[in-house]
């Protein structure tokens, strides 16, 4: 395990294959609880504890698990960190436990978890595994975060509960309501990828003028 | 409740896609063609049901007598899980024609949040002081599994529909394939909006 296998796993969570913008996994809790920026990011910080536990548990049982029952095998083990996280945040944080509702047993679900379990931790080791978990959950929430706090900021003049200006003044309720989810969302992954996009094409182009300026030389 | 009232509940105003937001995978992800749609809606309203059918009795006669209805998650997602298996070796072998138009479906569906989705907004009516009237009994339990699949259907129906004349456009390149299917369920949910208002 060296700096540079971590960055590169840091790269593909938060940036290069974000479950949100780029894989676009995990729709439902996106949609759904990006209304308010403390619902969303408790949301975010709830899949990323999962999933790290999942994936260091699949990891550990990669090589005890037989190939055909795999997928019960894991829904099993999500299934009961799900119940851990939800019976947790019943009694720690019932504030946000009543906010994110029937999306928190649904965290079993999200094809995020499930699809870092058979593309990632059935084939890798654990310490890899764990990294990949917390960098994909990061990037999930962040993703999140930052959805909700668009979201929060245009239908209600607030971010994470605290009011900024006078929402009779200005506020667009469509941001809210479940239409404004779904054009946040696309608009979103439009800006997100026109930015990967331009940003990978400069990275393309400078190391062709490099691999130009070697062979001037 | 009555039954009118709750059938304009599970088809427009408390659609399970358009206002709940459960489902959203499918409904995003195999709704290129309205065949594909329409097997899936079928797929997804049959396990519906299915599930109401068996996860209700297990709630209220096995669950809440034992006082573990903190295990629900674990015990509906095997219990859907094998439900879903059995019932694609069912219709792999009495139903072979049934089958080849609605097996592909039928493991995707175990991953759909709508199902489990269903199975715990019909048990929650049990913990709730366990009301005996339509909505709260097993009957009532199957019927919404019924209406909200339909509902189900009826969206990535619509959709399909939408995106079958969408996809033939000339789209700016970076709004192409998930953006645009985004935005044009963004309209969609407009129009279901308005019968949140009629109810």
């Amino acid at each position: 395990m060296n700096f540079k296998k971590i960055k590169n796993l840091a790269l593909d969570g938060l940036v290069k294959q974000n479950p949100t913008f780029k894989l676009v996994l995990g729709t439902c809790p996106t949609l759904a609880l990006t209304t308010a920026a403390t619902s969303s990011f408790g949301m975010g910080i709830a899949v990323t504890a999962v999933l790290i536990f999942s994936n260091i548990i699949i990891s550990l049982l990669r090589n005890i698990i037989p190939d055909k029952v795999r997928i019960p095998c894991f829904i099993v083990i999500i299934a009961t960190f799900v119940t851990i996280v939800e019976l947790a945040m019943n009694k720690f944080l019932p504030d946000l436990y009543d906010s994110l509702g029937v999306f928190l047993p649904l965290i079993v679900v999200n094809c995020l978890i499930l699809g870092r379990a058979e593309a990632f931790a059935s084939k890798n080791p654990v310490l890899d595994s764990a990294l990949d978990g917390l960098f994909m959950g990061l990037g999930f929430t962040a993703a999140l975060t930052l959805m909700g706090i668009v979201r929060e900021l245009l239908s209600s003049a607030s971010i994470f509960g605290i009011q900024l200006w006078d929402p009779t003044v200005f506020s667009i309720k469509f941001f809210g309501s479940s239409a404004g989810a779904f054009l946040t969302y696309g608009v979103f992954i439009a800006l997100f990828t026109v930015c990967y996009n331009a940003i990978e094409n400069k990275a393309r182009r400078a190391s062709a003028q490099k691999a130009l300026a070697k062979e001037a030389e | 409740m009555d039954i009118i009232t709750m059938i304009i509940a599970a088809l427009f105003s408390q659609n399970f896609v358009l206002v709940q937001f459960l489902g959203i995978c499918p409904f995003l992800g195999v709704s290129k063609k309205i065949d594909s749609a329409l097997g899936m809606g079928i797929a997804v309203t049959a396990v519906m049901v299915l599930t109401c059918l068996v996860t209700y009795p297990i709630y209220a006669y096995v669950l809440i007598p034992l006082k573990i209805q903190y295990l629900y998650i674990l015990v509906f997602i095997l219990v859907i899980a094998s439900l879903v298996q059995m019932l694609e070796m069912f219709l792999k072998k009495f139903s072979p024609g049934l089958y080849s138009s609605l097996g592909i479906y039928l493991p995707l569906v175990t991953t759909n949040c709508a199902i489990l989705g269903i199975a715990k907004t019909v048990t929650a009516t049990v913990s709730e002081g366990a009301i005996v009237s339509m909505a709260f009994s097993l009957g009532g339990a199957v019927l919404s599994g019924l209406l909200y699949g339909l509902g189900f259907t009826l969206a990535i129906v619509l959709l399909a529909g939408l995106r079958s004349k969408v996809d033939k456009l000339n789209i700016a390149k970076p709004l192409r394939g998930f953006p645009i299917t985004l935005i044009t369920a963004c309209f969609m949910a407009m129009a279901f909006y308005v019968f949140t208002l009629v109810a």
